[in-house]
């Protein structure tokens, strides 16, 4: 039984054991740095600091994601505040020479540039800082407080209630109050229910799901538990991607973590709720994404939708109530329930309150994660922190909401970032991916590039997005290499809005965006494609009707 | 109706197979273990063999179609053996954006070798990914299991190369 007096012993001793290390070396062990190789450099850190004798004052430890992918493998030297990026194995004993003395300049980031100084962590607030591997680190960072707190102090409609008032909206794609789905699941009726946690990030360009649950697995776990007590589950399940290992390994470890000191299982904290959470991987659907294909996952059968409602929190997994939430909503919940609902709804715009984690891709100088408060001007996200677009090339778009998204030119740069000024410029916050486009980008092949992956992971159960999305993609090829006419471009027309209007889930029902989006920022590059495509129709009538008397 | 074995089916004491046992006991054999237990399947087996989809349908009481529309309804498993070395390029958005279709082209005109095939010699197979998530590092692949950032084509015919000129004896 932990309480929270227990909780507290751990994290003192740990921040004192931490205050007694004069030097703590953050090496970033998440995916994207450990693919540059910076479990040698750790190795290397290691090795140099115990030749050098600092043994004592010296810790070397691995963390989660820093954000800024692009400058990896990052290493931070935690109390003195540097920042070391794109370090090489064969730097290791120069950053160690080089503690409580002036740092390698060679290999130095700046901390202070916009990148780091202009963002607001809140789901990422531990990512990078603590060693995920250890739940003592995440308890030492405030972790479980919220959940041993909430659970003797509040009941589960006042958990609601709190959640509620914040005005946290569903961070997967389509922003639905966070609060209303809480109190709908908890309002019905079952002698069983479940919570379920969203991580098939199949959307191509975002990485943020991913990036929580390989740095910080533990906030997920205590954000479902309490979602679990609000609701009243005590089973959860975290659907996972197949194709992300080290966040599937760092969550059984911290499962199992969580297990052995009480903070899952039964009576948590002494009190009578139990919650178990058990790990169900994912195995390449983009459609899985959707609640229903999700839930039929689950039960171990092929992810395909079924018509709502009934809604998965009135009949869910296996008919029962269901309460499904993306990785980055549970991420938020242990924070607003520890700071509560006004400090939240404080951050943000009136109607996109907190903060928003975005995956920086494409033709950007700084890739990597970032969080910043809604409403940020796209202009500022992509470029004071993004720094802009690499090799003096034009900006032409960023896309956002993947496939389900769409392509926002340079005029709407100035808007805010929110989920309602993305909608009116045709797109979506989508799960948060941003792909920024540089004037090389053809935007009818990017059209043709999105169409293609519907067409692909359209699970074939409705007519509309099966077929329909087959046709507007060989419309688009056609158009691509300069086949079509404008007879082909109306076709298009035509077919987006029926599968838009007739598509069974939401992947058929969006997948005309990135089209949509494109012909009307673009549509000057769909005509003079269209244009090459007539003078060549033409140029083949010509020659039909010339040789009329030769040919056979 | 239940699928009789196929002639050539491992042994059911195989060692592999004790491993897709064991998922299977785990989730007290209920038919909603069928994804995690083919997971373990082609964890052991390196791809889903028809006689392993057979012994998993008897073992979880499914028929055989839906462990088979299961099967290859996700684009995770594969039904084919796969070559002794995988080159799994990244197609998704920012991959594509900074040249991932330049790295399946010159592995087409290099090797013939296109998304989902082997080359003749069972040394290489190529397969597409719709996004690992490594999206800071693109273009990117995975490379027998480990993420390679920052891809040129020149690159991976290197590496594809070595691997058709190693272990051929």
């Amino acid at each position: 039984m932990i309480s929270i007096e227990d909780l507290s012993q751990i994290s003192q001793a740990e921040r004192e054991a931490r205050e007694a290390t004069a030097h703590q070396i953050n090496v970033c062990v998440a995916a994207s740095c450990l693919s540059l190789s910076s479990d040698k450099v750790k190795e290397e850190l290691e090795k140099a600091v115990e030749a050098k004798g600092k043994k004592d004052c010296c810790k070397v430890r691995g963390v989660g994601c820093m954000g800024l992918c692009a400058a990896g493998p990052l290493v931070a030297v935690e109390k003195e505040k540097v920042l070391y990026q794109g370090v090489t194995p064969e730097d290791a004993p120069a950053i160690v020479d080089a503690l409580g003395a002036e740092p390698v300049a060679r290999i130095q980031g700046d901390l202070e540039a916009p990148f780091f100084a202009r963002q607001q962590k809140i789901v990422l607030e531990n990512c990078g800082r603590i060693d995920p591997e250890r739940i003592e680190e995440y308890i030492a960072a405030d972790g479980y407080l919220a959940l041993v707190d909430t659970l003797t102090a509040m009941t589960p409609i006042g958990v609601v209630q709190q959640v509620t008032r914040s005005g946290l909206r569903g961070r997967g794609g389509a922003g639905y109050p966070t609060g209303l789905k809480w109190a709908t699941v908890n309002k019905s009726q079952g002698t069983r229910k479940f919570v379920i946690c969203n991580g098939d990030e199949g959307d191509p360009g975002a990485f943020m799901d991913r990036a929580v649950l390989e740095s910080d697995p533990h906030r997920i776990l205590e954000g479902m538990a309490l979602a679990g007590y609000a609701v009243g589950a005590s089973q959860g399940f975290v659907y996972v991607r197949a194709e992300y290992p080290l966040a599937i390994k760092r969550l059984k470890l911290a499962i199992k973590q969580a297990e052995k000191m009480g903070l899952l299982g039964a009576n948590i904290g002494g009190t009578t709720f139990s919650f178990n959470v058990d790990i169900r991987l994912g195995a390449g659907a983009f459609v899985c994404g959707e609640e229903t294909a999700l839930i039929a996952s689950v039960e171990g059968g092929r992810g395909t939708p079924r018509p709502r409602p009934p809604y998965p929190a009135e009949s869910g997994l296996w008919g029962y109530p269901t309460l499904i939430n993306n990785v980055e909503t549970l991420a938020n919940i242990p924070t607003i329930l520890r700071n509560g609902p006004e400090w939240f709804a404080k951050i943000g715009t009136a109607k996109s309150r907190g903060t928003k984690v975005f995956a920086l891709a494409g033709a950007i100088t700084n890739t990597g994660l970032i969080e910043v408060p809604m409403g940020m001007p796209l202009r500022e996200i992509i470029f004071d922190i993004g720094g802009g677009v690499p090799d003096g090339k034009a900006f032409k778009a960023v896309q956002t909401g993947g496939p389900s998204g769409g392509c926002i030119p340079a005029s709407g740069l100035d808007m805010p970032c929110d989920y309602e000024s993305l909608a009116r410029l045709g797109s979506i916050m989508g799960s948060g991916g941003m792909i920024v486009m540089d004037e090389t980008s053809s935007m009818v092949d990017v059209a043709k590039f999105f169409m293609e992956f519907c067409m692909d992971e359209s699970c074939g159960k409705c007519v509309p997005c099966r077929v329909g999305t087959a046709q507007m993609h060989e419309l688009l090829r056609q158009i691509s290499v300069g086949e079509a006419t404008a007879r082909e471009l109306a076709l298009l027309e035509h077919l987006c809005d029926v599968v838009k209007s007739t598509s069974l889930c939401g992947l058929g029902q969006s997948a005309p965006n990135p089209v949509l989006s494109t012909l009307h920022y673009f549509r000057e590059e769909y005509e003079a494609k269209i244009a090459a495509g007539e003078a060549d129709a033409a140029g083949h009538a010509a020659a039909d009707a010339a040789p009329a008397g030769g040919a056979a | 109706m239940t699928p009789e074995p196929a002639k050539g089916a491992p042994a059911p004491k195989d060692n592999r197979w004790r491993l897709v046992e064991a998922t299977m006991r785990r989730h007290g054999h209920k038919s909603h273990a069928l994804i995690e237990a083919l997971h373990s399947a082609q964890e052991a087996y390196g791809f889903l063999e028809n006689d392993v989809l057979r012994m998993v349908a008897t073992e979880l009481r499914i028929p055989l179609s839906k462990v088979y529309g299961v099967a290859t309804f996700y684009n995770f498993f594969t039904l084919k053996p796969q070559g002794r070395h995988t080159c799994v390029v990244c197609t998704g958005t920012a991959c594509y954006i900074k040249g991932a279709d330049q790295i399946m082209n010159v592995l087409e005109k290099k090797f013939d070798l296109k998304s989902g095939t082997t080359s003749p010699d069972g040394q290489v197979s190529v397969l597409t990914a719709r996004c690992i998530g490594s999206c800071g590092l693109a273009p990117a692949a995975v490379l027998d299991g480990a993420v390679a950032a920052k891809l040129t084509p020149a690159q991976v015919v290197a590496k594809v190369e070595e691997w058709m000129s190693h272990d051929q004896h």
